[in-house]
């Protein structure tokens, strides 16, 4: 049996970070919490990142929802781990608009977060993957 | 019945999605539409196009005697007493609102109770918990038995003097649990209560007698009955309507304007402020035609067959979980081992397969069910065993394919 059309979304690496989520879990001590949930489908993320110096120095989450949300949290943590607000504001910024089927002009690396790519061609699952992104922005911009 | 030649009826069955013949397992969501709905709908743009009840003009008129004849016949499909009785609005969230607004508002005083169930929809929820917050009146839920039925002993129990209100879905959208409403009726009224029936879930489906069941509101929806979407209907009975005060005022729904005071329309008018949906009546009128045309006993017989066949044929499938009781409407929610339904329902689309994921505006229910979401299929009269078929084969292959990545 072929999955083609499946394989063009459910990637190796996505699957791989839904079984085994990088970063999941609480931070000890001061951290910037953000709950964001996507009240059409019932995900829901808690986002919480330790933030100094203009530099996210840890993040982790909790929540529930699809393979695709849930994997999307993990590397979207693993990405941001040590990179400068701004730095993790332009990575949002591209990966909106991969997932909008747009040409990414930026040398910004996404790391495993580039496998969602194929996401663009399931419109329906888009907010599934930019939930734990929009959550980032959220706390940076509200902090 | 012959499903075959209705599904011709469908032009939008007949395409490819994703590679694939479509199978529409949503119409609890909304039903498709035959052709003689969106020629009705098409004919009165083209032709008859006025606004109703104002003009002196030929097309005024034909407009007036098409949306009112809508509403005779709405009248007769669910057997009200009269025409009064039958509002036209958007569909049941304003038909259960506008009793809410009305009915909840005047008469409800602190200590008094509204009885709903967790089963509800949020449209028959919310609207509760907004009038019970006006009001001071207490919000209460009737349990549910481990099978996702409520137990008659049970309201027996619960409904007392100081209930005023009981509310619940004729069927629940999501478990596809059937409800026994002219027994609830009974006791409602019984204690002096009246019983207000979320039935978008029912009325598509089978012969709805009002004034056999009793209740004293029923609220329904256009479109999941092959009409358009924006037309719905609020069935009260009249004696409750007459003393109730208008939701909406301005055009339409006045008798006389002065400077500081109005005066209100008759029945069902007084509830109709503004212009109403003129081409979904009509569209409303055409949709229950056709399903009088098959027979409403005709639909809930083949639906209690491919109920029964969806059921027998999802115990084949390893790792799937059911929710609801065994006697049902045709609808089944599930969820399928570890795999979360958004996934399945991607993965069902692939294959053509149309099917609902996520919580399915019930979240008190996804509580008790003690799940986030769930999948869920529902069939109409266009649906056949081949469907339910290729249901289970989707289902396979998703966790074939959910199986080999993970």
């Amino acid at each position: 049996m072929s999955f083609n059309n499946l394989e063009t979304l459910y990637r190796q690496v996505i699957m791989d970070h839904y079984k085994n989520p990088r970063n999941r879990g609480a931070l000890q001590g001061d951290a910037l919490t953000v709950d964001m949930n996507n009240p059409t489908c019932g995900d829901r993320i808690q986002l919480q990142m330790q933030i100094e110096d203009g530099v996210v120095k840890d993040a982790k989450f909790e929540g529930e929802g699809c393979s695709i949300s849930m994997s999307s949290a993990s590397m979207m943590t693993q990405a941001i781990k040590g990179k400068k607000i701004a730095e993790a504001l332009e990575m949002s910024k591209v990966f909106s608009e991969m997932m909008l089927g747009e040409e990414v002009d930026s040398n910004t690396d996404l790391g495993d977060a580039q496998a969602l790519s194929g996401v663009s061609q399931f419109p329906a699952r888009i907010k599934c993957a930019t939930l734990a992104w929009k959550a980032m922005e959220k706390g940076v911009n509200d902090k | 019945m012959d499903v075959k030649a209705i599904r011709q009826m469908f032009p939008i069955l007949d395409q490819e999605v994703n590679g694939h013949p479509l199978v529409y397992l949503d119409s609890s969501a909304t039903s498709q539409k035959p052709i003689s709905v969106i020629e009705a709908v098409e004919n009165y743009y083209r032709f008859d196009n006025a606004n109703v009840h104002r003009g002196v003009h030929t097309l005024g008129s034909r407009a007036t005697d098409q949306y009112e004849g809508a509403r005779e016949k709405v009248r007769r499909f669910i057997n009200a007493r009269s025409t009064a009785e039958i509002i036209f609005n958007r569909g049941t969230t304003t038909g259960i609102n506008s009793v809410a607004l009305s009915y909840a508002r005047e008469n409800l005083k602190p200590g008094n109770e509204i009885l709903i169930t967790p089963m509800e929809h949020h449209s028959n929820i919310i609207p509760w918990q907004q009038a019970a917050k006006v009001t001071g009146a207490t919000l209460n839920y009737i349990p549910l038995q481990d099978d996702g039925t409520v137990a008659l002993e049970d309201i027996r129990k619960l409904v007392t003097e100081n209930t005023k209100v009981v509310a619940i879905a004729h069927v629940s959208n999501v478990l596809g649990t059937i409800n026994p409403i002219k027994e609830i009726a009974k006791i409602a009224h019984e204690k002096g209560a009246i019983l207000v029936v979320d039935g978008a879930q029912g009325v598509p489906h089978m012969k709805v007698d009002v004034q056999d069941l009793d209740c004293d509101f029923y609220a329904f929806s256009g479109h999941k009955m092959l009409a358009p979407t924006g037309i719905g209907v609020l069935y009260g009975k009249r004696e409750l309507l007459e003393n109730m005060e208008p939701v909406e005022f301005g055009g339409e729904m006045i008798d006389f304007v002065s400077l500081q005071e109005s005066t209100w329309k008759e029945l069902p008018w007084k509830f109709e402020g503004g212009t109403p949906i003129i081409a979904g009546a009509i569209g409303l009128a055409a949709a229950i035609d056709f399903l009088e045309d098959v027979g409403m006993d005709n639909i809930l017989e083949h639906e209690q067959k491919l109920a029964d066949y969806v059921m027998d044929r999802l115990r084949t499938v390893e790792d799937i979980k059911v929710y609801g009781p065994e006697h049902r409407a045709a609808l089944v929610t599930f969820n399928l081992g570890d795999v979360h339904p958004h996934d399945v329902a991607t993965a069902l689309d692939s294959f053509g397969i149309a099917v609902r994921a996520g919580h399915h505006c019930a979240q008190p229910l996804m509580k008790w069910l003690n799940v986030t979401a769930t999948a869920r299929a529902s069939f109409y009269l266009y649906n056949t065993e081949d469907d339910v078929e290729k249901l289970v084969d989707g289902l396979l292959k998703t966790k074939e394919f959910f199986g080999d990545v993970f």
